[in-house]
């Protein structure tokens, strides 16, 4: 009993070690990314708050705070009220899955450093990204206007089609792992990460990754020049808030599982784990917002035209070379 | 016609099809471009310390001008107010004893002025004149309405030589007919003598 | 009562409650939620008995592909009040006998599985890798047959989808 309790209060330290760390990085990469985008447009950026606009975040996060929360006359009540919390949970819920380091030694007990190491957790990943097509669509219908139900409707296709190529391009990383659990993938590519011998993979999973997040070439779901904001266009305040922050947080786990998957996760020399697992979220991160600053958004018929008819055929041929390859 | 029109329809499908390479080259240098960007000085002009001088005729704060000789330009003629879209300026008009008109009161409101010029372009006389202070912010709506005082200047604007009491053909004290400039003396109707 | 029986009976709960709820629902997107909440609580049923590989299937495909496929096209046609008309009385009765017919069939099936009234819950953990070898090497024909038929509907579907958008695009020309 004295066992559990203890593993219990582990679980609960982990997942609030993660949890707070997770919201602060989100609220700073927003600011890096407003600082970031602003110099590739040869702006200065947010500067007010603080030195540098360091305060931007909570300036943000007050304001956000204390503004009115909204509900259209028309809307649907209950579900307009839940969406926002469906999109900012299944993207916190992700990083349940994602190792951060190597076992911990703590007065002789080794506490592994994964809040929960599930032997389907590459499915459960999945699993929880097709759960925030929800918020995005019942967000768009319960908001009862037609740019929001436009954004929902296209946020809902894209994000089920981009699916299938996703799950598709991690076929090869759990053949080549042998498993679907995070952890044994790590473990897996202690040699070499698997960028070095799934480059197709990997350029498929981020193309399609970035469109589950519905980051610019892919923001069709919130396309301002034609929907407003899409599907988030009647919230206000904390829960267009909580959108806003699902978003980033999902950049930061898009960021962990490319390393987790392809980048070796938080191997590599020198520095301690979770070090390694920060530095390339933190590139995958930056790239994103480079992406962001460069890329115009693609048309509705190209996007699914991508999909469909380049990368959910590559990652196919992928499966069959990588099988072939394992084979002989 | 049917199958040239469909030959026509595919063109530009055919003709959007780039080679791999061509796609490649074109990402990178965007990629460079924005990348290059991150190395140029930001052109943002940090405004409450530094600010730009506004060209003149930029549309902001609105002034009443007085002519070279100090006397308001103003002869309440109306024409701003009947002109003014939002209907943010009123006044009322009198005449003083010396012959000329002026306007008793001379209002404006700020808070539904939209600063469009229309009625810097009806003045006939130069007095009403948009200036580029456009900082005319307050808490208070209602102090945004502006009474005569707080709207004359005591210059010109930007027509400092024009003085319409000079030109137009109107008797008063200052100068009878005849006396204004490029004007004849009145013909006399009831003689015929050249 | 074990914490696994207390578990299964309170998912079983909200599997029934949801459904009912589900099925009774005029609004079709508070159904098709419903519905997705009773999704949710089979999957965790099928955790409960061991099977984490189907629990994550069953959210991914049904509730991650079929429910928002659903949603979708309900968002897409534009949503009719539905009649408060009730349904014919015959459609009522053949409903309700063969709901009975089923209920009858559960509880007989129940009481044949386990004669004494009882079927211990005894929780196993197939992994993911057992769970395919046994999937793919026992019943090979079966997922093969299958698949043959979810091709065959592909093909269909793009076979219908081409003649389509050719019919469509000829009446075009026709109008120019």
């Amino acid at each position: 009993m004295i066992n559990w309790i203890a593993g219990f209060i582990v679980l609960l330290i982990k997942s609030g070690l993660v949890l707070g760390i997770l919201l602060l990085l989100a609220s700073y990469l927003v600011w890096v990314e407003r600082k970031l985008l602003a110099r590739l447009q040869v702006r200065l950026g947010p500067n007010r708050a603080g030195k540098f606009g360091l305060l931007q975040p909570i300036a943000d996060a007050i304001k956000l705070l204390t503004k009115e929360d909204i509900v259209p006359a028309a809307a649907d009540r209950p579900i307009f009220l839940l969406a926002p919390a469906v999109v900012a949970l299944t993207a916190l819920l992700m990083f349940a899955v994602v190792p951060v380091g190597r076992d911990l030694v703590l007065f002789g007990r080794s506490i592994p450093m994964v809040i929960s190491d599930i032997n389907v957790a590459l499915l459960m990943v999945f699993a929880l990204s097709s759960l925030g097509v929800y918020g995005v669509a019942l967000g768009g219908w319960a908001s009862n206007s037609k740019f929001a139900l436009i954004g929902g409707i296209r946020g809902a296709a894209q994000m089920v089609s981009y699916e299938l190529p996703l799950g598709l391009s991690l076929v090869p990383v759990v053949m080549l792992a042998h498993s679907f659990s995070l952890v044994d993938i790590v473990n897996a590519q202690a040699a070499y990460p698997f960028i070095l011998v799934q480059p197709l993979a990997f350029a498929i999973f981020v193309i399609s990754a970035m469109a589950e997040s519905k980051r610019i070439p892919f923001d069709l779901p919130e396309a301002e020049n034609e929907l407003g904001a899409g599907f988030h266009t009647e919230y206000s305040g904390m829960r267009f808030g909580l959108f806003f922050l699902g978003e980033y947080v999902h950049v930061q786990v898009l960021g962990a599982l490319v390393s987790v998957f392809f980048l070796g996760g938080w191997r590599g020399p020198w520095l301690p784990g979770p070090a390694w697992l920060f530095v390339k979220i933190t590139i995958v991160a930056l790239i994103m917002i480079w992406v962001r600053g460069t890329l115009p958004r693609l048309r509705y018929d190209q996007l699914m035209a991508m999909c469909w008819k380049v990368l959910v055929p590559a990652a196919l041929v992928n499966i069959v070379i990588t099988g072939f390859v394992i084979l002989i | 016609m049917p199958s040239e029109n469909r030959k026509n329809r595919t063109k530009p499908a055919q003709s959007s099809e780039v080679s791999l390479a061509e796609t490649l080259k074109a990402f990178g240098c965007g990629f460079a471009t924005t990348a290059k960007h991150l190395l140029r000085k930001p052109i943002t002009e940090q405004y409450p310390e530094e600010k730009r001088q506004l060209p003149p005729r930029s549309r902001a704060r609105i002034v009443l001008t007085r002519d070279p000789e100090g006397d308001e330009r103003c002869v309440a003629c109306y024409l701003c107010s009947a002109v003014c879209p939002v209907s943010c300026i009123s006044m009322q008009s009198a005449q003083r004893e010396d012959g000329r008109r002026y306007a008793v009161w001379f209002r404006i409101n700020f808070g539904r002025c939209i600063y469009c010029g229309l009625c810097e372009e009806a003045c006939p006389t130069s007095a009403i004149q948009l200036t580029p202070d456009f900082e005319n912010c307050r808490r208070d709506i209602l102090t945004l309405v502006f009474e005569k005082q707080d709207l004359l200047v005591d210059h010109g604007g930007k027509d400092r030589e024009y003085n319409f009491y000079r030109h137009a053909g109107i008797a008063t004290d200052g100068a009878g007919k005849g006396a204004h400039f490029d004007e004849d003396q009145p013909v006399d109707p009831t003689t015929n003598l050249p | 009562m074990t914490i696994y029986a207390l578990l299964f009976y309170l998912l079983a709960a909200v599997i029934l409650v949801s459904t009912a709820i589900a099925v009774t629902r005029r609004n079709l997107v508070h159904a098709a939620i419903f519905l997705v909440a009773s999704f949710f609580a089979s999957a965790l049923l099928f955790y409960l008995l061991g099977a984490p590989l189907l629990a994550m299937l069953e959210i991914i495909v049904y509730v991650g592909a079929i429910m928002v496929l659903f949603l979708f096209v309900i968002m897409m046609l534009k949503e009719k009040p539905a009649s408060n008309r009730p349904a014919a009385r015959g459609r009522k009765l053949w409903t309700a006998t063969l709901g009975l017919i089923y209920l009858l069939a559960v509880i007989l099936l129940v009481f044949a599985t386990g004669p004494r009234g009882q079927t211990p819950l005894t929780p196993a953990v197939a992994s993911p890798a057992a769970f395919g070898r046994y999937l793919f090497q026992g019943h090979w024909l079966g997922i093969e047959i299958a698949s043959l038929l979810l091709l065959i509907a592909l093909i269909g579907v793009l076979h219908l989808g081409h003649t389509a958008a050719r019919r469509t695009a000829a009446g075009i020309e026709e109008e120019k």
